[in-house]
């Protein structure tokens, strides 16, 4: 294609400006010394960091949307690994209803899957419980485990496989040894996804989250909603850092653009 | 021994999608039936909600001017949101393709990257740039552009700022996707028959990558008619949307039947929306497609 006029360029930057303006923003905020938000500031300090960790509720949340996202994408991924292989390589009738099915989540509102979780889980009286949250964790990650999953087991050549079964190998010895090491980026790499929208999610486990099963988006939704002090901006900054590492390591594992954009080229 | 048959899959498909097909059940189809079926109940202010059945509810969301006013709002909102992403997206991945590596890649991933980080974290930051005292304001006075702040926060314009923000990624990767597929021969071609650039885009370029930016605004609609968090935070109490007057009716006034309501509504809308789109995009670009 056509190199990039002057105007272009100019766009470019002006759009790069626009994206990275609020986040940069933020981690700009967070190491000011005073006690509200302002800026420019004049005395920098890590006070705000240091106060994430004198504050019991950001802490616990933070460890509970870790185990929460660690059981979210494992079992994630252990239904839908399964479940892409069904679809990558058997054609049978209800194939297509079945894809959309477990990609559905992605398609409706997360205030709609909000509102029938909390209905269900009070019918049950299960509000409030740790695992009846990963379940609904569970039904938001599966759609994103199975697309990178499905990404990586389509066009797989079989032949390898063909090769291992003559050979005498068991269908699960051939899995195991000779389709699992093909597929592994994209299965790790729908693990790596899962695990940061499960982290991630505040809009339907907003309506699920009880006092004891706060989420750290929710603790921090529940903040911001009252007031902007500089602690929401140092934890934002803690996860935006940490997030590029994970951003980093996906890149390197599967391409960025695969994971976003899906198979391209 | 065992071997592979392509054909004759029999039931081995569906055991291997049986505990996701299980847990999706029971999970998702379940508690999406028992919220419609919530939405026809009764609800009284002495004792909550009753298990007695009534239209009510919908006749209440469907006529009150109230309710109208929130839908209507919420329509404005994600249309005004998908038309600057597609005015700013488009263009934006257009310079992208045209971009030599590694400036591409690096672009790329400053423009998709935020959609990894936390949507909570991304309207923090515009909630500090556009305050009354924010850091737009600041600059916009101290260039004397303006002599008061300008009122950004708490008004539609700020919440369809941050929500284009959020969603513009979503309209780059879909046009990406299609402009992948692109062939550059055809623009040289169109160039070689002496046509203008600007002709070439028209008549080559935008045709084909039409599709990208109509699947992409069906993606940006739909998220920006449901948005919750941005909504919430930029617009605060008053300037209700579809997605935070459902969570009001939920957890405030504890309503549930009617915010279930709002909830079925705005599902059906969403689906019948994104459906009759795409429809739509496939039988008028079916040559693409195919």
């Amino acid at each position: 294609m056509k190199q990039n006029g002057f105007l272009g360029l100019l766009f470019n930057a002006l759009f790069l400006t626009f994206i990275a303006a609020p986040l940069v923003v933020v981690i700009a905020v967070s190491f000011t010394d005073k006690g509200f938000i302002s800026l420019p500031f004049d005395g920098a300090s890590l006070r705000w960091f240091r106060a994430i960790l004198a504050n019991d509720q950001m802490v616990d949340a933070f460890w509970l949307s870790v185990r929460l996202a660690l059981v979210a994408a494992t079992v994630g991924v252990a239904l839908a690994l399964p479940a892409a292989l069904a679809i990558a390589r058997y054609r049978f009738p209800g194939r297509a209803a079945l894809t959309g099915f477990f990609l559905s989540p992605m398609m409706i509102p997360a205030v709609v899957l909000g509102i029938a979780f909390l209905r269900f889980l009070s019918l049950l009286g299960l509000g409030g419980s740790f695992w009846a949250l990963c379940a609904t964790h569970v039904i938001i990650v599966v759609p994103y485990a199975l697309r990178l999953a499905l990404s990586s087991a389509i066009g797989l050549d079989r032949d390898a496989e063909r090769a291992a079964l003559s050979c005498g190998a068991s269908r699960f010895t051939a899995f195991r040894r000779v389709v699992l090491p093909m597929i592994r980026t994209g299965v790790a790499g729908g693990w790596v996804l899962s695990f940061i929208q499960s982290f991630d999610e505040l809009t339907m486990t907003i309506f699920v989250a009880t006092p004891g099963t706060t989420t750290l988006p929710v603790a921090m939704y529940n903040q911001i909603a009252q007031t902007i002090d500089p602690l929401v901006a140092s934890v934002s900054t803690v996860l935006i850092v940490g997030t590029i590492v994970l951003m980093l390591l996906l890149d390197r594992m599967v391409g960025l653009d695969r994971v976003l954009i899906g198979e391209t080229r | 021994m065992a071997t592979l048959d392509n054909d004759r899959a029999g039931a081995a498909p569906w055991l291997l999608s049986a505990p996701a097909l299980l847990l999706f059940g029971s999970l998702l189809l379940v508690p999406l039936l028992l919220t419609l079926v919530l939405s026809f109940h009764v609800f009284s202010d002495s004792q909550g909600t009753l298990a007695t059945y009534t239209l009510r509810n919908y006749l209440e969301v469907i006529t009150d001017p109230y309710y109208g006013a929130i839908f209507a709002r919420t329509a404005g909102m994600a249309f005004a949101v998908t038309f600057l992403c597609v005015v700013l997206g488009v263009p934006e991945t257009i310079v992208l393709a045209r971009m030599k590596r590694p400036w591409q890649s690096i672009c790329l991933l400053i423009v998709l990257g935020p959609l990894l980080i936390s949507v909570v974290v991304r309207t923090l930051g515009w909630q500090i740039l556009l305050g009354n005292n924010g850091v737009l304001n600041n600059a916009l006075q101290a260039l004397h552009i303006t002599d008061e702040p300008i009122r950004l926060v708490f008004t539609m314009t700020g919440v369809v700022i941050a929500l284009t923000h959020v969603l513009v990624p979503f309209m780059v990767m879909s046009v990406w996707a299609t402009l992948q597929k692109l062939d550059p021969q055809v623009e040289w071609a169109g160039r070689s028959m002496g046509a203008s650039p600007f002709r070439v885009f028209r008549r080559v370029v935008l045709p084909q990558i039409l599709p990208g930016i109509l699947s992409g605004s069906i993606i940006v609609f739909a998220l920006s008619a449901s948005a919750f968090a941005t909504p919430s935070l930029i617009g605060g109490r008053r300037l209700k949307v579809v997605a935070t007057a459902a969570y009001d009716e939920f957890l405030g006034t504890l309503n549930w039947p009617l915010g279930a309501t709002i909830a079925v509504l705005l599902l059906i809308a969403n689906v019948a929306i994104v459906l009759g789109c795409s429809r739509l995009a496939e039988r008028r670009f079916k040559h693409i497609f195919d």
